[in-house]
This record gives C-alpha cells, sequence and structure tokens, in this order.
C-alpha cells in the first residue's frame, strides 16, 4: 500500500515538472511570436535599420547572424570532430589526456563576457583582424570547441565495441573504420552536436560585442568580391549580429519604433534557430540514410 | 602435425600480471574445424582473439611464444597486421553488421582491398552470400540495411562478410548462443559445408555442437591446454578424468 502511494506521488511530481517544462516553453515562444510576428514582413527583413527615423529593418544583421554561423561552422566543425576523434580513438588514458579534458571543461564554462575581452585584445587588437567576422567566429569558436570536442568523443565511444572489431578483422586500417565504420553510427549525436553549437551562434552577444563590433558598413548586396568592404561575404569586415542588434536598440535605440522592431527582431531569431535546427536534423537525416541504408536516423 | 601450416607454439597471453593463456602448443590441420572447449575463464577466448591479433586492442594484453601461419610469424614486427588478417575471417557471438546496406556489408572489404569493377563486386556479394546459405533470403533487398535482418540472417551475413575477403581460416567465437535452434542448426550446417575449403576455429559452450560439428578438440582449464585430440577420442574415451568429467557436465 505504502509503496503504491509513494509511486503515485513521485508520478503526480515527475508529470508536474514535466509539463511546467513544456509551459514556460510554450509561454515563452507564444510571447515572443505573438509580440514579433505581426512586425515582421518583407520590408522589416530586407532593409536596413533607421537610426533615429520608424520603419527600419533588421535585413544586414539577418544576414550577418546566417553568414556568422556558416563561418563559425567552417572552424568549428573539423577542429571539433578532428579533437573528439583524437580523444575517444587515439588518445591513450592518462595525464595527458586528462589534462586536455580538463582544460576542455574549464574553457566551456568561461562567462561569455570574458571571452569576449580575450577576444578583444588578442584577436582585434594584437592579431589586427579588427572588429570583424572572422574575429567574431574565433570567439565563438572557443565557446563551441569544447561541446563539439566532448559531443564527438561520446558519440565515438558509444559505438559499440563489436563494430570496431568487425572492422579491424576485416583487415580494415584504422582510419578507415573511423572514416566508414564508426562515423555514421556516430552521425546523429555529432548533428545534434552541431545543432547546439549553432544555437548559441544566434544567441550570443555578449562576447560578439568586443569582436564582430556593433555595426555593419553599409552593404552592397551585388558585390560578391570577398575582399571588397562594402561586399556582404566579406568575412573581414565589422558585422552586428540580429542578437547584438536586438541588445543595441533595446538599450540605446532612438527610433521611436524601436521596441516593436526588438519584438520582431526577438521573433525573426527565434524561428531562424527553429529552422535551422530542422534543417540540420534533415541533412543529417539525409547523410545518415546515405551512408547506412536505414531509412530513420535513430 | 607439429609442421602444420597454422599452429601455435609456446603461445601465452598476459593481461598485465595475470596470465590469461599458458604456454599453449595447438595445431589446426588445414580443411578441418577444430573446437575449444572448456568452463568460462579457461583462456579460450583469449587464445582465439591472439590468433588473428585482436589483442592487439586491448593495451596491457601482452603476446609470449609465437604463432604460425603459412611460414609466418604472425607477431613478428615486419609482418602488416592488415594483410594478415584478410587471410583470417572472424565472427562473434553477438551479430555485429556494419551500419549499412546488406550488399555494402559484403562488398566494403573488398572494395577497400583494392576490387572496384561493380561486376567483379557483384560477384563476390553473390557467391558470399550462396555460401552463407543467405543469398535466397535476401537477394530482392540487397540495398536494405542489414540491421532489418533477423538475428540469425544477421550472423550468417556476418559469416558472408568474413568469407567476402576469401579467408584461409575462419574463427568463431560462440558463434550461435545467441540464436534460437533453428537459426543455430543452420549456422552448424554451414561449418560443415565451409570446412570443405577453410580451417576453422570454434569456440563453444554447447558440447553437443562441439561432437556435432569439429574434427578435432582442445579442452582448455584455467588458461592451459589439458587434452587435444580428435573430436571422436575427446567424446568417447578422453585420456583425462577432468575432461571426461567437463563433457559430460559434472561441473563447469
Amino acid at each position: 500500500m505504502r509503496a503504491k502511494l509513494t509511486d503515485k506521488i513521485a508520478t503526480f511530481f515527475i508529470v508536474v515538472f514535466s509539463l511546467l517544462i513544456v509551459a514556460v516553453l510554450v509561454g515563452l515562444i507564444g510571447f515572443i511570436l505573438v509580440r514579433g510576428l505581426s512586425h515582421i514582413d518583407w520590408h522589416f527583413l530586407t532593409s536596413v535599420p533607421q537610426t533615429i527615423r520608424e520603419g527600419g529593418g533588421i535585413g544586414p544583421q539577418l544576414f550577418n547572424s546566417l553568414f556568422l554561423l556558416v563561418l563559425t561552422l567552417i572552424i568549428t566543425i573539423p577542429l571539433g570532430l578532428g579533437a573528439g576523434i583524437y580523444m575517444a580513438e587515439y588518445a591513450k588514458p592518462g595525464k595527458i589526456t586528462g589534462t586536455i579534458r580538463l582544460v576542455v571543461e574549464v574553457l566551456s564554462s568561461f562567462p561569455s563576457i570574458v571571452v569576449g575581452l580575450f577576444g578583444l585584445l588578442l584577436i582585434v587588437n594584437t592579431f589586427g583582424f579588427g572588429f570583424s567576422l572572422f574575429s567574431g567566429a574565433l570567439v565563438l569558436t572557443i565557446f563551441n570547441l569544447p561541446l563539439m570536442v566532448r559531443i564527438t568523443e561520446q558519440a565515438f565511444r558509444s559505438v559499440p565495441k563489436e563494430q570496431k572489431e568487425a572492422g579491424l578483422a576485416l583487415g580494415l586500417s584504422k582510419w578507415k573504420i573511423i572514416s566508414s565504420v564508426l562515423f555514421p553510427v556516430a552521425l546523429p549525436s555529432i548533428v545534434t552536436g552541431t545543432v547546439l553549437a549553432a544555437g548559441r551562434v544566434f544567441g550570443e552577444a555578449a562576447a560578439l560585442l568586443f569582436t564582430a563590433g556593433m555595426s555593419t558598413p553599409r552593404l552592397d548586396f551585388t558585390n560578391w568580391n570577398p575582399l571588397s568592404p562594402t561586399s556582404p561575404i566579406n568575412p573581414f569586415r565589422p558585422a552586428e549580429t540580429l542578437a547584438v542588434h536586438i541588445w543595441k536598440i533595446n538599450s540605446e535605440g532612438l527610433a521611436p519604433d524601436a521596441a516593436q522592431i526588438a519584438a520582431g527582431a526577438s521573433a525573426v531569431l527565434v524561428i531562424l534557430v527553429l529552422l535551422f535546427n530542422l534543417f540540420a536534423r534533415w541533412l543529417g537525416g539525409v547523410l545518415y540514410k546515405a551512408m547506412t541504408a536505414s531509412k530513420r536516423m535513430g | 602435425m607439429n609442421n602444420a601450416t597454422f599452429r601455435t607454439e609456446h603461445l601465452s597471453v598476459f593481461y598485465g600480471q595475470y596470465e590469461a593463456v599458458k604456454n599453449i602448443s595447438l595445431s589446426f590441420p588445414e580443411k578441418s574445424v577444430t573446437a575449444l572447449i572448456g568452463p568460462s575463464g579457461c583462456g579460450k577466448s583469449t587464445f582465439l582473439r591472439s590468433l588473428n591479433r585482436m589483442n592487439d586492442e586491448i593495451s596491457q594484453a601482452k603476446i609470449k611464444g609465437r604463432i604460425w601461419i603459412d611460414g609466418v610469424d604472425i607477431n613478428d614486427p615486419g609482418t602488416d597486421v592488415i594483410q594478415l588478417r584478410q587471410k583470417i575471417g572472424m565472427v562473434w557471438q553477438k551479430p555485429n553488421p556494419f551500419y549499412k546496406s546488406i550488399y555494402e556489408n559484403i562488398a566494403f572489404g573488398p572494395k577497400y582491398h583494392g576490387i572496384k569493377n561493380k561486376a567483379e563486386l557483384d560477384e563476390i556479394v553473390e557467391t558470399s552470400l550462396r555460401k552463407a546459405a543467405l543469398w535466397d533470403e535476401v537477394k530482392d533487398r540487397l540495398k536494405q540495411s542489414a540491421l532489418s535482418l533477423s538475428g540469425g540472417q544477421q550472423q550468417r551475413l556476418c559469416i558472408a562478410r568474413a568469407l567476402s575477403v576469401k579467408p584461409g581460416i575462419l574463427l568463431l567465437d560462440e558463434p550461435a548462443s545467441a540464436l534460437d535452434p533453428v537459426s543455430t542448426a543452420k549456422v552448424e550446417e554451414l561449418i560443415t559445408d565451409l570446412k570443405k575449403e577453410l580451417s576453422i576455429v570454434i569456440v563453444t559452450h554447447n558440447m553437443q555442437q562441439a561432437a556435432r560439428i569439429s574434427d578435432y578438440t582442445a579442452y582448455f582449464y584455467l588458461g592451459s591446454l589439458m587434452e587435444h585430440d580428435t573430436t571422436e577420442k575427446i567424446f568417447t574415451n578422453p585420456e583425462q578424468q577432468m575432461t571426461q568429467d567437463y563433457i559430460s557436465g559434472r561441473f563447469g
């Protein structure tokens, strides 16, 4: 009788807590979307912001956020995969591995404003990359690498060791086993890691204030020369991202419709994260299917 | 028997300080089945795994003594382990097909070892699957995931995969102990067929199985080889009382 009662109470609380989390999430997304959606139209998404007049848009910021994501992932994914695979398959347990792991963990818990200042001193000033997308991408890599490394390592470790033995017994080289036998099995977790890392790129503001900067030059979307200062795809130009823009207009916006712009930009940001999530899962699913002949990623 | 092409010579395997396999000299005659039997923890699986250097993966494992295959000491530093393992197929207790299509599971090894011609690969896939008695069941679904097969089919697929690189030796580590009786019977039948072409070494806990399919039997106890003879002799009139007790189920 007592066991039954305890069980009921425990079940009750677990269900209540889960519902609470769902309610918070739905409430939050609902709030942001309800406040922001009405402000979103094609003009808002494509035009440049206005400083003191009404009717400014978020076009360059939207582009900057996406471009910064691409740049960051280009740096993070190879480094993260490489280090994660090293930790899982090559590193022998010992002092060095332990130290690497500790450094990686510490790195992931650094306050973003501190990493931003570090980026300002080292990447922006000392290395002379200035306020640029590239500086921003490097700083975001500092955040994302630990996550990417840990997730990759765990993904490879959780592949059944029988898979590896089967490869060895067939006379495959270690690299062939890693790239063709283990990687497809580890892929779903790696996709999850990438999605988490991407969320951070979209959402980070503090560290980007000092590295990618708070302004965007007047961009000419017909200029695709990556070295031209007005080209959107020049990685060495300053770039205010959507998250930084929201922070800026909320704290010092002079336009009369600043509150609506912030609300609209927030809604766009949330939708962007959701869309990227779906896109990454779709892409992962296609890759997984191509490599494993399975219908669903799982 | 001392000039057999596949044999071990005073082979010991250590895990750190622990001697899991003690000074074993054993020959495996060509085109026959040798069964390794003995209670759990007697070192028979460790012994089997050392035959294709699977113990390389365990950092504390150390080998003493020699293993000869076709006149080559397989633990010699000059031996190419990748080439060596092509000559030795291995199948485990738990089916472990790759997360790939049925076709790709078989074609993967040969492709890696340099066969690019599609027709030739198709041929290898069909022959290997036929030899593993799986072809008729899967020929219409070669593009499907290997994980969609039943456990027994997966195990035969693993045998076909091992055969795809045309090994001369097949190592089987309790290949049927996770299968139902029907699948077990199929795998046993398969082993009897395959020995026409290969030398087979099988670890088994199932005495009837050892008696049914093997030509020679080696009885292991606490890391030592207690008795080795033809299966008929071991099962009807073993030299040692201990062997007699084990095979008749009095302990182990």
